[in-house]
C-alpha cells in the first residue's frame, strides 16, 4: 500500500497495545446505518500507471505553449523563472503548514514579510496581508473592508470592471444584503465621470477603480478618486501589479485599499487556479485587514524574527462577529511570486513593464493599419487592448486557432462591447514573429471573408 | 544589519532581509529577445508613478541562496513528524506535484476553447465522480478554494434552497460549541445567524439541545463529524431527523473525513452537504498556508444551487454549462492545480487504499492515545478510544509542575518534532490536539512517546527548562505583544545600498 509504513506485524502489535483484536473494532462507534460496504471505485494504480492515465488526459489538451497566446483578461502568459520553480518545489516551503510555531517557521514567515514589502512598494500603500485566494475574492474583501469602515452599504463599480470580478462581488454582497451600482463608461473606454457622479450619494461607501480596466484602458484615476472622496466614499483600486512598474500607484491617487491578481509573477495559469490575490491598505485600515499578516519582532535575547500578528489565530476567528472567514492564504503561490519579484528586482521589473509596452504598441500599430479593423477606444493602454473586427470575432478565433494563434477573448456583452470586439493581451513572451503572425493571419482572414 | 564574523554552528541560522542584499547593476532576469524597432511607448505623465518602486537588484545565485537558507529555517513534512490536530499533516506524494506541473494542465488559460481542454474536463469529472462516491452524494462542485470557502458556499446553497422554497425567514444556523471558528463566520457571511449549542459532557452533540433549538427560523445545522474531539457523532441520524422534521438542512464540515473513508458516508448520516479539504484528506501540500481546496458535495435537491459553470459530458465530449444566476466565488473555477493533485492521490490509492488510509490513521491515533494515557504521560478525557485524533489536556502538568501546554509545545520543538495544535477546541482546558496521520510509522510514534516522557521528567525536575524552551531552534519565543502593539509589517529601509 503506497505512502503508509505499517507492516502486518506493526499492525498486530499496535492492536495488542490498544487492546482490540481488529481494526474494525476501532470503528465500533459508527452506527450500522451510516456504514458503507463499498464505494464502487477502481483499485489503486502504480505511480507509472497513474502517470499514464493523467499524462494521457493532459496530452488531450492543447496548452497555450502550443500556440502564440494573446489571451489575458486577468490571467496572463508571462515568463516563469526556473529559479522560482526550483525554490517552490523545495519541501521546506511545499510541505510546511501555516507558521503557527514561529520558532520553526521563520522561513515561511520571512518570505511573507518580503511579499508584504514588495506589495506595499508596488501599490504605494503601507500595509499588506499575506495574500488572498485570487483577484476577485481580494476585491470582495477590499470592498467589505471599505463598507465596514464607512458604515455604508453601497459599492460603486465601473462598467469596465472585469465581469468575472463583478460576478463574484455581486454574489458576496447580495449574501450580505449590500448593493452594487454601476458607473457607465465613456466612448474612450474609461469610466465616465458624469456617470460616476450620477450614482454617488451618501449611501455609497466604496468606489472601485480598475486600472488598467478590463478593456485594457488606463483610467484617469486621480479624478475618479477625487469624486469618490468628495462624497465620503473610500477608493478600492483593482490593479495589475506588473503595470505598477510604470503606472501611478493606488497610494498616489488616494486609494484606501489596493487589490489585484499577482498570477503574472511566476504562477502558471492552470486553467485559472490556483491564482494569487493581493490586498494592501492604508495605515488607518490595518486592523480591519482580512487574512494573515506577518510582523517583525524580537525574542528574549533581542534577536529579530517574524510572527503572525494583528489578529487572533484562526481557531479563534471572530466567530459570530466575523467580517471575514478567511484563514488561509495562497502560501506557495505567494512564495513563487516573491521569488520572482526578487529575481526581477528593480531593473527587471521596469524592463518587464517596458517590454510589455513595446510589444503591445507594436501589435496595435500593425492592427491599426488593417482595413476594416478598428481600435475603438482612444484611451492609452498598458499591455492589453480591444480590437474591433468587421464581423463576428468568434469566427476569427476559430480561424486563428487552426493556424496556431490564440488571438484574444471575445467581449460579447462585457463592458458595453459586442461580438465584434476582441480583448488582446501582449506580454514580454510574444516575439516579433508572433506579433507579425497575428497581423498576417488577421489580414488573410479578412481577405478570405471578403472573398 | 551588519553581519557578525564568527565561526558558525552547522545548521539553520537567521538570514538578513532580502532588501539589504541588493546592489545597483545586479540582475537575474533578462527579457525575451526583441528583433524589431521599438515604437513610441511613452505615456502621459498623469498616468505614471512619480518614482520607480525601490526594490533590490540581485543576482540569481544570491536569490537562490537567500531562499534556500530561509527554507532551512522551516519545519516541514519531509523533515519530521507534524502531529497538528485537525490539520492532517500527512505525507504529500511527489507524484501529485508531477501531475499538476504537466504543461497539458499547468499551461491552460481559462479562456481557451473547450476543444483544447477535453482532457482536463474529463479529469475533473472523474474527480467530481470520485468525491460523490466517497461521500454518497449526487453532485459535486470543485470550485471552493479552501475549507472556509467550502463552508461559505455550502451554507449559501442551503440559504438559496430555503429562499427558492419561499422560506426566506429561515436564517438561523445551529453550531455546536466545539466547532472551528470559521463555521460561525461562514454562516454570517452567507447572510445567516449562527446560534451556539452546548455539547454534552462526553463531548458529543446533544440531541435534546438540538430538538429544543429548532423551529420555523431554522435554516440548518453545521456539524463536524467526526467532531473536533476525534469522536464520531453516534446520534447523528437522530439529529438529522430532528432538523429535517423542522424544515432545516444539515451541513457537514468534512475536515475530518480522513477518519472514515470507505467506512461511512455523510449522505447516509443524513447530511445534505459536505465540504472536503483536499489539502488534508487527499494529501495535497499545505504550502505554508495554501493554496488548498474545499470542494462541496450535495444532495440532488441542492444541486441547482451550486456555483459557477458545471462540467457536463455527452458521448465522451465535455462541455461547460453556465446557469443563469449561479453564484460566483472565484475568478474562474477554483484551484484546479490542487484538484489535479487530489485526483492523482485517489487514482494511486483506489478504493482499498482509501479505506486503508482511514484504518491506519485511526490505528495510529488510538495507539498513541493508549500509550500516552496508560503510561501516565498525558491526560485524555475521552480515553476510551478515538478516531483519527484525540485531545489531551495539559491541566495536570499545569497543576503538578506549573507548566502550561504552550511550554510543552515549545519544548517539543527542541526535540525536532512539531507541536500539536494547542488551545483548541476551546471546550478543553489546556488542550493539545494530536493527529499523527497514517503516514507515520510505529517507530516514529514510539519515539514521540519517549520524547514526551522525557519532557515530563524535565518538567518535574526543572520546569524552567520548559518555560525557557525552545532553545535549540534558530530563534527563541518571540514577543507577540510587541509585534501587535508596534506593528512592523514591511521593510522600511532603502534597497541597494
Amino acid at each position: 500500500m503506497p505512502y503508509t509504513p505499517h507492516t502486518e506485524q506493526d499492525v498486530r502489535e499496535m492492536l495488542r497495545v490498544v487492546g482490540v483484536d481488529s481494526i474494525d473494532a476501532l470503528f465500533a462507534s459508527l452506527p450500522a446505518e451510516v456504514r458503507v460496504d463499498a464505494l464502487n471505485m477502481p483499485p489503486g494504480l502504480s505511480e507509472h500507471d497513474v502517470l499514464q492515465v493523467l499524462g494521457g488526459l493532459a496530452s488531450l489538451n492543447t496548452p497555450q505553449g502550443d500556440y502564440a497566446s494573446f489571451l489575458g483578461g486577468g490571467v496572463y502568459d508571462h515568463l516563469i523563472p526556473s529559479a522560482a520553480e526550483a525554490i517552490t518545489s523545495r519541501s521546506e516551503f511545499l510541505t510546511a503548514y501555516t507558521p503557527y510555531q514561529p520558532e520553526v517557521s521563520q522561513g515561511t514567515l520571512q518570505v511573507i514579510y518580503e511579499w508584504q514589502t514588495f506589495i506595499t512598494r508596488l501599490t504605494g500603500l503601507p500595509v499588506s496581508n499575506a495574500s488572498m485566494y485570487d483577484g476577485a475574492t481580494a476585491l470582495v474583501e477590499g470592498v467589505l473592508m471599505a463598507l465596514a469602515k464607512t458604515r455604508r452599504s453601497v459599492a460603486v463599480v465601473p462598467e469596465t470592471l472585469n465581469p468575472r470580478y463583478r460576478a463574484v462581488l455581486d454574489t458576496h454582497l447580495a449574501w450580505n444584503g449590500m448593493e452594487v451600482r454601476t458607473a457607465g463608461r465613456a466612448a474612450d473606454g474609461t469610466t465616465d465621470p458624469d456617470a460616476l457622479a450620477a450614482v454617488l450619494d451618501d449611501a455609497v461607501g466604496c468606489v472601485v477603480i480598475q486600472n488598467p480596466n478590463y478593456l485594457g484602458c488606463l483610467e484617469k484615476a486621480d479624478a475618479l478618486a477625487a469624486q469618490a472622496a468628495a462624497s465620503g466614499a473610500l477608493v478600492v483600486a483593482c490593479v495589475n501589479p506588473v503595470s505598477l512598474s510604470l503606472l501611478k500607484t493606488p497610494g498616489e491617487y488616494g486609494a484606501a485599499v489596493a487589490v489585484g491578481e499577482a498570477q503574472p509573477f511566476g504562477v502558471p495559469p492552470t486553467w485559472g487556479g490556483p491564482l494569487l490575490g493581493f490586498l494592501s491598505c492604508t495605515d488607518e485600515l490595518k486592523r480591519q485587514i482580512p487574512g494573515r499578516v506577518v510582523g517583525r519582532t524580537q525574542d528574549a535575547r533581542g534577536r529579530e524574527g517574524y510572527v503572525l500578528t494583528l489578529q487572533t489565530r484562526e481557531q479563534h476567528i471572530r466567530r459570530e462577529k466575523a467580517t471575514s472567514n478567511i484563514c488561509s492564504n495562497q502560501g506557495l503561490n505567494m512564495c513563487r511570486a516573491t521569488v520572482t519579484m526578487a529575481l526581477l528586482g528593480a531593473e527587471g521589473l521596469r524592463e518587464m513593464g517596458h517590454a510589455n509596452r513595446v510589444r503591445c504598441e507594436t501589435l496595435r500599430g500593425l492592427l491599426r493599419e488593417l482595413p476594416g479593423v478598428e481600435l475603438p477606444f482612444a484611451a492609452p493602454v498598458f499591455n492589453e487592448f480591444v480590437v474591433r473586427l468587421p464581423g463576428d470575432a468568434e469566427d476569427f478565433c476559430e480561424y486563428a486557432r487552426e493556424r496556431g494563434l490564440l488571438p484574444g477573448i471575445v467581449l460579447d456583452g462585457a463592458a458595453g462591447c459586442d461580438e465584434r470586439d476582441l480583448l488582446v493581451a501582449v506580454t514580454e513572451k510574444r516575439s516579433t514573429v508572433d506579433i507579425q503572425a497575428y497581423a498576417e493571419i488577421l489580414h488573410d482572414y479578412l481577405e478570405e471573408v471578403e472573398a | 544589519m551588519s553581519r557578525d564574523i564568527e565561526p558558525i554552528r552547522w545548521g539553520a541560522s537567521l538570514q538578513p532581509s532580502l532588501f539589504e542584499l541588493g546592489r545597483p547593476g545586479r540582475r537575474a532576469v533578462d527579457m525575451p529577445r526583441w528583433d524589431d524597432d521599438e515604437p513610441d511607448t511613452a505615456l502621459p505623465a498623469e498616468y505614471l508613478r512619480a518614482a520607480p518602486a525601490d526594490l533590490p537588484s540581485l543576482s540569481e545565485p544570491q536569490v537562490l541562496r537567500h531562499y534556500t537558507r530561509l527554507s532551512n529555517l522551516n519545519h516541514h513534512i519531509e523533515r519530521g513528524m507534524y502531529p497538528l490536530g485537525s490539520c492532517t499533516m500527512k505525507y504529500n506524494p511527489r507524484l501529485n506535484e508531477k501531475v499538476a506541473a504537466l504543461p497539458g494542465f499547468a499551461d491552460l488559460h481559462p479562456d481557451q476553447h473547450v476543444d483544447d481542454i477535453q482532457g482536463l474536463l474529463c479529469a475533473l469529472k472523474i474527480l467530481e465522480d470520485s468525491l460523490c462516491r466517497i461521500t454518497g452524494f449526487a453532485a459535486c462542485s470543485l470550485v471552493p478554494s479552501a475549507g472556509a470557502q467550502g463552508e461559505l458556499m455550502g451554507m449559501a446553497c442551503i440559504r438559496a434552497f430555503h429562499v427558492a422554497n419561499g422560506q426566506p425567514e429561515r436564517v438561523e444556523v445551529l453550531i455546536p460549541d466545539s466547532a472551528h471558528g470559521t463555521n460561525p463566520a461562514s454562516v454570517v457571511l452567507a447572510g445567516m445567524t449562527p446560534r451556539t449549542i452546548a455539547s454534552r459532557a462526553d463531548g458529543r452533540l446533544d440531541v435534546d439541545a438540538v430538538r429544543a433549538a429548532v423551529g420555523p427560523a431554522t435554516a440548518g445545522i453545521m456539524i463536524t463529524n467526526p467532531n473536533t474531539l476525534g469522536l464520531f457523532e453516534t446520534e447523528i441520524r437522530e439529529v438529522a431527523a430532528v432538523v429535517h422534521a423542522a424544515g432545516g438542512r444539515l451541513y457537514m464540515d468534512g475536515a475530518n473525513m480522513n477518519a472514515i473513508l470507505g467506512r461511512a458516508q455523510p449522505a447516509l448520516m443524513g447530511f445534505d452537504v459536505v465540504h472536503l479539504n483536499l489539502h488534508k484528506t487527499f494529501s495535497t501540500p499545505h504550502g505554508g498556508g495554501g493554496p488548498g481546496a474545499g470542494p462541496i458535495c450535495v444532495t440532488a435537491e441542492l444541486e441547482p444551487f451550486l456555483p459557477g459553470a458545471r462540467i457536463v459530458e455527452e458521448d465522451e465530449v465535455y462541455d461547460l454549462v453556465h446557469r443563469d444566476g449561479a453564484p460566483a466565488i472565484h475568478t474562474h473555477l477554483g484551484n484546479v492545480g490542487v484538484q489535479l493533485r487530489a485526483l492523482a492521490y485517489i487514482l494511486r490509492l483506489g478504493e482499498e487504499g482509501l479505506r486503508r488510509v482511514s484504518d491506519l490513521a485511526v490505528l495510529n491515533a488510538n495507539y498513541l492515545l493508549k500509550r500516552l494515557t496508560s503510561e501516565g504521560v498525558l491526560q485524555v478525557d475521552h480515553a476510551q478510544g478515538c478516531l483519527h485524533e484525540f485531545i489531551a489536556s495539559g491541566r495536570d502538568w499545569k497543576k503538578e509542575f506549573g507548566v502550561r501546554t504552550l511550554d510543552v509545545a515549545k519544548r517539543l520543538l527542541d526535540y525536532g518534532v512539531h507541536a500539536p495544535t494547542i488551545y483548541f477546541p476551546l471546550i478543553v482546558e489546556e488542550a493539545m490536539m494530536i493527529e499523527p496521520t497514517e503516514t507515520e510509522s510505529k517507530e516514529t510514534l514510539d519515539h514521540f512517546v519517549e520524547i514526551l516522557k522525557a519532557i515530563r521528567a524535565e518538567a518535574a525536575a526543572d520546569p524552567d527548562v520548559l518555560h525557557n524552551a525552545p532553545e535549540n531552534t534558530p530563534i527563541g519565543r518571540l514577543d507577540e505583544a510587541r509585534a501587535a502593539r508596534q506593528p512592523d509589517l514591511s521593510w522600511m529601509g532603502p534597497c541597494n545600498c
